[in-house]
């Protein structure tokens, strides 16, 4: 407590003082294009610099960039990661075959070659994809990659035994031999059937059935190549053999790391990494509102994580213009929502369901999320940087501030009319999910449904309680608070676990309440159709079909907010990663 | 009070009081041990206001409807349009404190923080009320029984003692709630949450009163008062009940007090920690944990925290005056 406090009142104060010498910077309009003092030129600070654009574009090499995290990393071990934060970083020590496009915003949602020559190429449909490989890339210790190390790392994935963390993707789309255990187990098995190398500059991919956006997989890193002779299985992320333009320099896992230049890394083999500082020193487990407060003083210039801003420091912040000036407001494919779920009464009557979303008043939910920074009133269930995103105006409310007369209305209709009585369930460690149940049991009570608050655990949340059907059905929870991320910025990456009805098993469910036939046909439409435009429609008739059958409350689509350290150049939002591109960014030296 | 406290209660000591009053003119008249500590504790300037705090809060508890109603608005509703949208900061010097909302607002959702305050002082002191009774009931029997009958009665109650005043009590305590679920043992809701938190409360904290009770019947045991009734062919129930108990009362009273400060700050604990009452029913604790992620608003944390507070010390000095008034000896 003792600590709390004391920082808490070294924070009013600095506060404090930083209020007042916005009050005397306020006093006159600084003339554009004169410099604010010191060596660091004529960066014009300004809130969202970095959406859309590049902040302080610049080609100067040199510096380090120093970052902080507030735990510590999954695993640097590029088959045993599955953190944003953590594909956005390795691409500066590793190389996969297709990477997204170094650029900001929508640009940067491209898929460009990296260690391939070009983009996949199938000739059947999406069931085989063929990569080849540019000549001459090099591992940090001078030989060559090849296609065999490429196969390798893929194989070495698959064994979730020893590298548990990372995506099952691949293990998932590909035509392994039966009962395969991975490379480690199985060094000598016959992996042809699911992946092929006719030569060290060809790989071929094998899968059980057509997947029109596999690049979209292979982006991720567990295709990074790692040498079969320097495996250490779950000792690796101690020290990764870098195929990027940095290397690992000293490594202490959980403390603290550092990369530094990889001699071997050939800028002519590599067409999109600008490689602009000298290095990069990551500190691990530093306290999460300590980090914000040395964002703003300029000790660190970036929190890795890229989740944004805690709430003490946001409201500081952003109550500070100029402080608020050094911040980015970035779009998350992320969406928090309220699962209606169709199997207890009275919400197994589509009228009741309709009733809880014509009740819910938004914009009380936008400010359970911290208002227009935290996020957009969602109104489907597809955040505005994907495919298939379509405004939707089904249940459209003047101000989005909820229906009473309709709610009412449907309620009657359902046989209810004077409301009913249901249970909301929402993760206790998550405060924002508290203040949503909080708001929809405000709003659903003036048409007199009366909820009762449920909090359960975060960690068992979906395997003991909200996402195992058995539990719901006999507590009678009705409404449920979610929230979904993209794994990769697709839709069927985003989409698919929760709307296929299909993928519903005992318990660990995230889909809660979509459980429309209609919908999981046209999921199997969308895996078979190789061209994007087409798939974007389907995936907008998708999003239509379950909001009609009004079984979820779209919340918010996230938003974070974040901070820029001090002196940091060519520093941009891409749509990929859904934070600053950490293979663009520079810094003044 | 029965008689033979007269006779041995104060004999050992001549209370100074009655020989003055004695020496005033009046009659020299007995008087009881509880009429001789409210004499005193009439004087102690301190208890007294602590007592009148303590007494000022039942008060408040009681009647939150009525003092919410007249200086606040219902607990549970949001002033959305009162808070900046953009960082949910009230809007308004203070955290939004005027005539209206006394405390100011609560940020984001614009809930009432003075009503909070009022209503989150009945979750308080209703468990800790109950809790207490819980403890001194079961505390005092097993004080009796062991100090009384000694041997492996004795020795039987003071290891359950022993292992009940080692159990990790927080921790279970978090488990326990944590896994009852919402409808058990016919009750659903807050009522069950607040029958589970007087349980864990209450029935983990009878050994610190029930050593002092073994302790003091140990003592009163031996008194001739007790030989006497014995000699008289009174059985076990009669002594513990008629002779002892009544004697047992000041330290029962006095502990109780005592207990009841540490059981709110227990309360508040547990509700800090996510494992209380549930939201939206206001707790002082649970409001803490809230204002903790707005620690640039301190106007949300000073409330609560110092509703804990004057709570938690005017118990104190009430109990330490009551202590004061039985016993002078351990001031």
């Amino acid at each position: 407590m003792r600590t709390r406090s004391g920082v808490a009142i070294a924070a009013i104060g600095t506060a404090l003082a930083l209020g007042l010498s916005a009050c005397a910077g306020g006093g006159g309009n600084t003339p554009p294009g004169q410099s604010g003092g010191g060596s660091a030129g004529a960066v014009k600070e300004e809130f969202n610099a970095a959406l859309g654009k590049v902040y302080n574009p610049s080609k100067a090499k040199g510096g380090i960039v120093k970052m902080a995290h507030e735990g510590t990393w999954d695993s640097l071990d590029p088959g045993n990661t599955y953190y944003g934060y953590s594909f956005n970083f390795a691409r500066l020590y590793g190389r996969t075959l297709v990477m997204f496009k170094p650029a900001p915003g929508a640009e940067g949602n491209t898929l460009v070659p990296d260690l391939a020559e070009s983009l996949g190429e199938t000739s059947d449909g999406g069931k085989t994809w063929t990569y080849k490989l540019r000549k001459g890339v090099k591992f940090e210790d001078g030989t060559e990659i090849t296609s065999k190390d490429i196969a390798y790392s893929v194989a070495r994935s698959f064994d979730k035994q020893v590298l548990p963390k990372g995506p099952s993707y691949l293990n998932e789309l590909l035509d392994w031999p039966k009962d395969y255990k991975g490379a480690f187990k199985e060094p000598d098995r016959d992996i042809s059937s699911a992946i092929e190398t006719p030569d060290d500059y060809t790989i071929i991919f094998k899968l059980k059935a057509a997947f029109g956006s596999f690049d979209y997989i292979v982006q991720m890193p567990m295709t990074m190549p790692v040498p079969k002779a320097k495996d250490t299985g779950t000792k690796y992320q101690e020290h990764v053999i870098a195929s990027g333009p940095y290397m690992f320099d000293k490594n202490e896992i959980g403390k603290s790391f550092s990369l530094k230049r990889n001699p071997n890394w050939d800028p002519a083999t590599d067409p999109n990494r600008p490689a602009l500082p000298d290095g990069f020193e990551v500190q691990l487990n530093v306290n999460a509102d300590d980090i914000d407060n040395r964002l703003i003083s300029g000790d660190v210039h970036l929190a890795v994580t890229g989740l944004g801003l805690q709430q003490a420091a946001r409201t500081r912040v952003l109550n500070d213009p100029v402080l608020k000036a050094r911040t980015d407001n970035a779009k998350l494919q992320r969406l928090w929502y309220l699962s209606v779920i169709p199997d207890i009464e009275p919400l197994n009557n589509i009228e009741c369901r309709k009733a809880v979303l014509w009740a819910v008043d938004r914009t009380s939910v936008q400010r359970a999320y911290g208002g227009p920074n935290g996020g957009d009133i969602a109104t489907g269930m597809i955040p505005p940087s994907l495919g298939g995103y379509k405004e939707i105006s089904t249940y459209a409310t003047p101000g989005n501030k909820g229906d009473i007369n309709k709610a009412k209305a449907a309620l009657a209709a359902c046989g209810q009319p004077n409301g009913f009585n249901a249970d909301i369930s929402y993760r206790s460690e998550r405060p924002g999910e508290k203040a949503f149940a909080e708001a929809v049991q405000q709003s659903l009570a003036k048409v007199g449904i009366k909820l009762t608050l449920k909090p359960f655990p975060d960690g068992d949340y979906f395997t003991l309680y909200a996402g195992k059907p058995d539990y719901v059905k006999q507590n009678k929870l009705g409404l449920a608070v979610n929230g979904w991320g993209s794994d990769y910025p697709e839709t069927f990456g985003f989409l698919q676990a929760i709307a296929d009805s299909r993928t519903i098993r005992d318990s660990g469910n995230y889909n809660l309440s979509i459980k429309i036939p209609e919908v999981d046909q046209k999921i199997d439409q969308v895996k078979g159709e190789a061209d994007v435009a087409a798939r974007d429609a389907l995936w907008a008739e998708i999003n239509q079909r379950i909001m009609d059958e009004a079984v979820t409350v779209p919340g918010v689509y996230a938003k974070s907010i974040l901070m820029r350290g001090k002196g940091l150049t060519n520093l941009y939002v891409s749509d990929s990663q859904q934070m600053y591109d950490y293979v663009g960014v520079g810094v003044q030296q | 009070m029965t008689a033979p406290l007269d006779v041995s209660g104060s004999a050992p000591e001549t209370p100074p009081e009655s020989v003055l009053e004695g020496a005033g003119g009046k009659s020299i008249t007995g008087r009881s041990l509880g009429q001789i500590a409210w004499s005193r504790l009439k004087r102690d300037k301190v208890a007294m206001a602590g007592a009148g705090i303590v007494i000022l809060l039942i008060l408040m508890a009681i009647f939150a409807p009525a003092i919410v109603g007249l200086l606040g608005h219902p607990p549970q509703r949001f002033h959305e349009d009162l808070t900046d949208p953009n960082t949910g900061v009230p809007i308004g010097a203070f955290g939004g404190m005027s005539w209206d909302f006394l405390f100011g607002l609560e940020p984001r959702n614009g809930r009432d923080l003075f009503s909070r305050v009022v209503y989150g002082a009945r979750i308080s002191l209703l468990i800790a009320f109950l809790a207490t009774l819980v403890s001194v009931v079961i505390g005092t029997l097993m004080g009796v029984v062991a100090g009384y009958f000694g041997g492996w009665v004795d020795t039987l109650i003071g290891r359950t003692m022993d292992i009940f005043l080692a159990f990790p009590l927080l921790v279970f305590a978090i488990a326990l709630v944590g896994a009852i679920p919402d409808t058990a043992f016919g009750l659903t809701g807050d009522s069950l949450r607040i029958a589970l938190l007087v349980f864990i409360i209450g029935f983990f904290n009878w050994p610190y009163i029930g050593r002092i009770i073994r302790g003091q019947t140990l003592s009163l045991r031996e008194r001739e008062f007790v030989d006497a009734a014995r000699s008289l062919g009174a059985r076990w129930p009669h002594i513990i009940f008629r002779e002892l108990l009544p004697n047992l009362m000041a330290p029962i009273l006095i502990y109780a007090t005592l207990l009841i400060p540490s059981n709110i700050l227990f309360e508040s604990a547990l509700s800090f920690l996510g494992v209380g009452v549930r939201p939206p029913t206001p707790t002082w604790g649970g409001m803490l944990a809230d204002a903790v992620r707005f620690f640039t608003l301190p106007h949300f944390a000073i409330f609560p925290g110092m509703a804990i507070f004057i709570t938690v010390l005017s118990f104190n000095l009430f109990g330490d005056g009551l202590r004061d008034a039985f016993d002078p000896r351990t001031r």
